[in-house]
């Protein structure tokens, strides 16, 4: 299918959850090509239930999403995955009976990119034959975009990737994610729940509550009035 | 190079058996193609992480593939062994559309069907099955119109020994491909395989056909060494076995199908030649203790022993 708009990706009046109940109510927003959206929110807000909801995991039970500028509400996870559409799952989902370049090549559209993840994480690839139940929380964190990317998305969701981390693991991957999407490729949803490093890193933020957009601006707006945050996320920046 | 020492050991232990039992050749011809069998099994349960206890349908048509088409159209042995793969994985792939779309227990439950009815239609379709009786009447033309099947069994053990070796060898190569990988990733996680781009349905129905092709193979074995096929092999016992096998020897390893396979065929074959009526108390006792203290099968032993050791120190 040709791509129609500049449009990455077009969320109208989404519902949806798991089964019967619902967890995000009438969700409508839009990201542009080589854009990068923060989600925050407070926990249990619907931050997952939307990435999952995007990827094809959930129920949706109305509404419509648009992938660059194709309609992908009716088809399978695989199928948006092979449309360009890339999650980095919050619990990470290592194969731990498969090593580290196995995991890699499961998610593989191309085989060769193998070196190019090693290139984006060096670690990886001192580490390709050891299994990925042997991995620690950040080289498991590591393995999981590097799959994911393996799958060339141009859209990629990160679901709270620096959750758990070391500051100087943080930092390796907010490295990683500022490249992806400086390279002109890669359009970036990012949930995370440091609202600084996802100011540092948006150029739009959306924020969460109760399925329920409460915010959805520049990001610059946020810089300049921080209570919004505050009053929505009940965070304050320093 | 520890993998090639094993694969040596293999071929070398499948060569010395025949000199060590000329006498029980036709027990170790039936291990063999159980061998088969349960590797077959470990293809789907093992590494794809799909339940099964009908995995004898697919065994059956092997058997009856290759014995109706020896009795009616050719007896040549290695058509016929291409005609029993067919037919298990035609079988597979036509069931497997539908079992692969569902999970659990009832997949369990459609798998036990699947083999329950194709064993009603053999059974009902006396004229030409045998029925009840058996297929009878399979006379089998020398392999390669050289070697006979013969009253010892030495002939059957080496076609037997050298397609377990192709399938073996086969096999090996297929879990280590990144179709393998792919088959352990949806066994630990299939959502996560289809969100990173895997038509996981598919791929179940083409690993279950694939699985159907090899159970097909040892049904088709079986017919042509025994020349007899019976109801029995779409029986639900022979499912069970084999599962058991496979967790006797340890789920996703292949060296796990083979030496379950043959600790299960031999405990059995002694067991019941001393009490023929509760050889299966013996059975059972050992898969308890299998499966409390040695989770992975026998093939994790060592791995438990080399721990316990430093344990002890």
């Amino acid at each position: 299918m040709a791509e129609k708009t500049e449009i990455a990706l077009n969320l109208q009046n989404v519902n949806a959850g798991y089964g019967d109940t619902q967890i995000l109510n009438d969700i409508s927003f839009a990201v542009k090509k080589g854009e990068r959206l923060a989600i925050i929110g407070r926990n249990g807000v619907g931050k997952s239930t939307l990435l999952n909801t995007m990827m094809g995991l959930t129920d949706m039970h109305s509404g419509s999403v648009e992938l660059f500028g194709n309609e992908i509400q009716n088809l399978p996870s695989h199928e948006r995955a092979r449309l360009g559409l890339g999650l980095v799952p919050q619990t990470r989902d290592i194969f731990a009976s498969l090593s580290v370049e196995e995991n890699l090549i499961s998610g593989a559209r191309n085989n060769g990119r193998i070196e190019q993840a090693f290139s984006l994480f060096p670690r990886l690839e001192e580490r390709k034959k050891n299994g990925g139940g042997q991995l620690s929380g950040g080289e498991q964190q590591m393995l999981s975009i590097a799959r994911t990317l393996m799958g060339e998305p141009r859209l990629v969701m990160l679901d709270e990737p620096l959750e758990g981390l070391a500051p100087v693991i943080c930092d390796m991957l907010m490295d990683v994610f500022e490249k992806l999407a400086s390279d002109g490729k890669h359009t970036i949803v990012l949930v995370e729940q440091h609202a600084e490093l996802a100011m540092e890193f948006s150029d739009r933020m959306l924020i969460l509550d109760n399925g329920e957009i409460v915010f959805h601006d520049e990001t610059s707006k946020v810089r300049e009035n921080p209570s919004i945050l505050e009053r929505h996320v009940g965070l304050g920046i320093s | 190079m520890l993998r090639l020492a094993f694969d040596l050991l293999l071929i070398g232990a499948g060569i010395a058996a025949y000199f060590i039992f000329p006498d029980n050749l036709g027990f170790v011809t039936r291990v063999l193609i159980m061998i088969i069998m349960v590797l077959s099994l470990d293809l789907v349960l093992g590494y794809a992480g799909v339940a099964t206890l009908g995995h004898a349908a697919l065994y059956g048509a092997g058997a009856y593939g290759a014995g109706l088409f020896a009795i009616y159209y050719s007896p040549d042995p290695l058509t016929g062994l291409l005609v029993g793969a067919m037919a298990g994985g035609v079988t597979a792939f036509v069931s497997g559309l539908i079992l692969m779309r569902a999970n659990g227990l009832t997949l369990l439950m459609l798998t036990i069907a699947v083999a329950q009815i194709m064993q009603e239609i053999v059974n009902k379709e006396r004229a030409i099955t045998g029925g009840s009786d058996g297929l009878l009447g399979i006379d089998m033309d020398p392999i390669m119109g050289v070697y006979a099947f013969d009253f010892f069994g030495r002939t059957g053990y080496w076609y037997a020994l050298v397609v377990l070796l192709v399938v073996f060898f086969a096999l090996k190569i297929l879990v280590a491909s990144p179709f393998g990988n792919m088959a352990r990733g949806i066994h630990e996680s299939a959502p996560r395989m289809r969100a990173i781009g895997t038509p996981v349905y598919w791929r179940l129905v083409a690993i279950y056909t694939i699985s159907g092709i090899v159970a097909g193979i040892a049904g088709a074995l079986s017919a042509q060494v025994t020349e007899l096929v019976s109801l029995e092999a779409f029986g639900f016992a022979l499912s069970a076995e084999a599962m058991v096998m496979l967790i006797l020897g340890g789920l996703g390893r292949l060296y796990g199908a083979i030496i379950g396979t043959i600790i299960f065929m031999v405990v059995h074959h002694t067991a019941a030649s001393i009490d023929p009526f509760n050889w299966l108390f013996v059975i059972g006792t050992m898969v308890l203790i299998v499966v409390y203290f040695v989770p992975e099968g026998f093939m994790g032993l060592p791995v438990r022993l080399r721990r316990w050791m430093r344990w002890q120190k």
